[in-house]
């Protein structure tokens, strides 16, 4: 059973150590869309994409936001390097709402180049922020 | 033997100067705790990345990818991390030192300046300074190693340069630095240790090997990058604070001597007086 099978988990963030522990499965959002990994999983390296981590360890489940980065994925482990996560308890929901309004004015302005490359991204962030602490 | 008057005024300028030291080592102590605690936290990621780059690398077979491959140019891009601040013992000179002894040329060198002392050595020296992110060093931000990275990286794609290197001082603890140079493109595969088992299985990439290296080179620079900027900065505050507290027990030194003298001369001068008053009246009688 696939339940029974746990894996090393951690999570690092350029200023500090986010997650470590043992969980039977990881789900989050690369470049390639929603994946979900189990032990025993086949070698890879992913790009993360702004999303939710859910990390699930017997009953237990976690959820955090998390921004670009990436994940190198071996059979007994998986090491996510991320730019920035959070726990939901610590996002500033306001800050994150108008974050968001910002984005969106500034694509509605539609200046072509970096900018709308970086309202967007700036935009999934703000998303994933309200959406993971709304639930 | 100085004046009474000039032995004074010595000692009154010294123990100021002996305050402002004294001042000196408890702020950049204070910083130290601070720029320590950072950089603990942050070696974590700084150690873990390079090791899974390597490991990635070592997975994977023979690459062709731009980054991994010389460009043929022998222009090579240094960002050195000194300090804006002197008054930290030898901390810049030996950043300094350190990128001449590892033979950097003057003519191959472009050097990506974080802190103004080491640059404005070197470019005494007849260095090219490329690019100036000195203001960059005071609070640095994980953005502002990205804004070095992106900066070096494309030097290094229009093959104006065809190496990076990075320059700084690795805090071992609070009485031990080191200067060290570590080479950040092109990546040299081989370097990573890994057991048998993990040879045999390759990495699979997603969407390509060319995507995702192209995304996470850039990563790994920026964070060696930053990671090194956390090392430098709690390095200087433990140089400065070493170097002012040797200055503050120089001060008390000079002054136990000064003070000294001042008593001699105050000796000296009563007793002065006194064989004088004594001739005198000596004369009257």
């Amino acid at each position: 059973m696939a339940e029974n099978k746990l894996f090393q988990v951690a999570i690092i963030c350029p200023d500090h150590l986010f997650y470590e522990g043992q969980a039977s499965m990881i789900e989050f959002n690369t470049s390639e869309g929603q994946v979900g990994i189990y032990r025993e999983h086949v070698p890879e390296t992913l790009l993360l994409r702004p999303g939710v981590v859910t990390i699930t360890s017997g009953q237990e489940k976690r959820q955090a936001a998390l921004h670009t980065g990436f994940a190198e994925i071996l059979k007994d482990r998986v090491t996510i390097f991320a730019e920035a996560a959070e726990w939901p308890e610590d996002i500033d929901l306001e800050r994150a709402e108008e974050a968001r309004k910002r984005a969106q004015k500034r694509l509605e302005g539609h200046k072509p180049g970096i900018d709308v490359l970086r309202a967007e991204m700036a935009l999934n962030r703000a998303l994933v922020r309200i959406h993971i602490s709304k639930k | 033997m100085a004046s009474m008057r000039d032995i004074k005024r010595r000692k009154g300028s010294v123990q100021s100067t002996q305050q402002i030291t004294k001042a000196m080592k408890l702020v950049s102590t204070v910083k130290l705790q601070k720029a320590r605690a950072r950089a603990e936290s942050c070696s974590a990621y700084f150690h873990r990345m390079y090791e899974t780059i390597h490991s990635i690398l070592a997975r994977t077979g023979p690459l062709i990818h731009p980054y991994l491959q010389e460009n043929g140019s022998d222009q090579k891009a240094v960002i050195l991390i000194s300090s804006n601040r002197g008054l930290a013992g030898g901390y810049n000179t030996n950043v300094a030192k350190k990128l001449l002894e590892s033979g950097f040329t003057k003519e191959e060198t472009r050097l990506y300046a974080l802190g103004r002392k080491a640059k404005d050595y070197l470019t005494r020296r007849g260095y090219q300074v490329a690019e100036d992110y000195s203001d960059a060093i005071e609070e640095p931000l994980f953005s502002d190693a990205q804004t070095i990275g992106r900066a070096v990286l494309e030097a290094y794609e229009q093959g104006q340069v065809g190496e990076i290197d990075l320059i700084y001082t690795d805090f071992k603890n609070t009485v031990t630095q080191e200067p060290r140079v570590m080479k950040l493109l092109p990546i040299s595969p081989e370097e990573a240790e890994q057991t048998p088992d993990d040879r045999l299985t390759l990495m699979n990439y997603e969407p390509d090997e060319e995507t995702v290296l192209g995304e996470l080179i850039p990563q790994y620079i920026h964070s060696l990058i930053y990671g090194a900027m956390m090392q430098a900065i709690a390095s200087e505050n433990s140089a400065r604070m070493q170097a002012m507290d040797n200055a503050t027990g120089n001060a008390e030194e000079m002054i136990e001597e000064l003070s000294l003298l001042y008593n001699r001369a105050r000796q000296n001068s009563i007793t002065q007086e006194l064989t004088e008053i004594i001739a005198g009246a000596e004369a009257i009688g």
